[in-house]
């Protein structure tokens, strides 16, 4: 039995909270399961988490968190992959969304956190604000397999279908605006480094 | 040796250069210039190719697959180049990935468009603002030292190239 739930929408979907999700998000991760954090707060949450060296912390090119899992997932098929993104930076690639589909990396899964906001630059509004769905475009990209977390047990199930069921997923999360519990340290090499000896590359 | 008859064209050379140094992954933005390496690489089951919707994500997908053990190539445009200015700087450079580029010059030796003559302006500008790495091959009989120079280098220097196909080598008569 199913407990995804594909009639969720931004609407009725419960506001959740992202260092909260981040956390029970990693708290799953027991198989060295790649991520992919990116800009901003995002990947702050993801650093607050606790230090995992499958971890990849994006610090500049803003939207590019799930081209860069994709580009991990396709090199290494038996490791699942996750992309950890908000709302304004993926309305910045919404192609890659389409590409991941075309692709199709039974690996893969992408987690958008959204709060309607470019929360870090002062929280002006995204498109989510105005109607924008990301959800039904990542449908319309070809991603059936695109789903709003109704609650938080709900986001825990979908985590858990992406963990053991064949991707490509989108999950999307409504979040609240609370800040982030932490800041990553910005140091590229090191970051880059760190996370390609976690996943077995030698660097 | 029959086969040998007919000269390899500089696709052929490029193919055999990637082969040679282990560079699998192929994404790239469709370009005239470049439609018969392109087709070559998807008639060749050793590519994994992956045609995204913008350059951005076809720089950000092999800087993920190099993290993870695959090596790769971007084909672009000119065009295309003034399009990756932010990921280069803010991902390529400043993390050390060895992500190499093949651009297919468009906009000077015969453009018919000005506004591709003006981008194609900006391209090297931005490179060596970035000290990035790079050469336009103009001689056919450069392309393999200077495909395999620019590869390995970005391999064992850490550090990203382009590789820039001139008019010269692409457009004119043999």
């Amino acid at each position: 039995m199913s407990n995804i739930e594909p009639n969720v929408t931004r609407e009725t979907a419960a506001l959740l909270n992202r260092t909260t999700l981040t956390q029970r998000l990693v708290a799953k991760l027991n198989s060295e399961e790649a991520v992919i954090g990116g800009i901003g707060f995002t990947n702050f949450d993801l650093w607050a988490s606790g230090p995992r060296p499958q971890n990849f912390y994006m610090l500049g090119s803003m939207g590019l968190a799930t081209s860069i899992a994709l580009g991990v997932a396709v090199a290494q098929p038996n490791r699942k992959v996750f992309a950890l993104d908000g709302d304004g930076s993926i309305l910045m690639q919404l192609g890659s969304l389409g590409t991941v589909a075309a692709t199709a990396p039974k690996n893969l899964a992408i987690v958008i956190w959204d709060n309607g906001a470019y929360h870090i630059t002062g929280a002006q509004k995204t498109l989510t604000s105005f109607g924008t769905d990301i959800v039904a475009m990542a449908r319309g990209a070809g991603l059936a397999q695109a789903y709003w977390a109704a609650d938080e047990e709900h986001f825990d199930a979908l985590v858990d279908k992406a963990l053991t069921g064949d991707g490509p997923w989108l999950i999307a999360a409504k979040i609240d605006q609370q800040k982030p519990a932490g800041v990553t340290e910005r140091d590229p090499v090191k970051i880059r480094t760190k996370f390609m000896n976690g996943i077995g590359v030698e660097a | 040796m029959s086969e040998r008859s007919v000269p390899e064209g500089w696709e052929e050379t490029v193919v055999r250069v990637l082969k040679k140094n282990d560079v699998s992954l192929v994404t790239y933005v469709p370009d005239n210039v470049l439609s018969r390496l392109i087709k070559l690489i998807e008639a060749d089951d050793y590519f994994t190719v992956i045609s995204p919707t913008r350059e951005e994500e076809a720089i950000g997908i092999v800087a993920g697959a190099y993290m993870a053990g695959k090596r790769g190539i971007v084909l672009m445009q000119t065009s295309g180049f003034a399009t990756i200015v932010n990921v280069l700087a803010s991902l390529v450079c400043p993390y050390q990935l060895p992500v190499v580029v093949m651009v297919s010059e468009r906009g000077t030796l015969g453009e018919f468009q000005l506004g591709q003559s003006i981008v194609c302006r900006t391209m090297r500008p931005v490179l060596q603002s970035l000290g990035m790495e790079h050469f336009a091959i103009q001689e056919r009989n450069q392309v393999e030292f200077v495909v395999n120079g620019m590869i390995q280098q970005a391999f064992t220097t850490q550090a990203p190239a382009t590789i820039i196909l001139s008019p010269l080598l692409t457009k004119r008569a043999a």
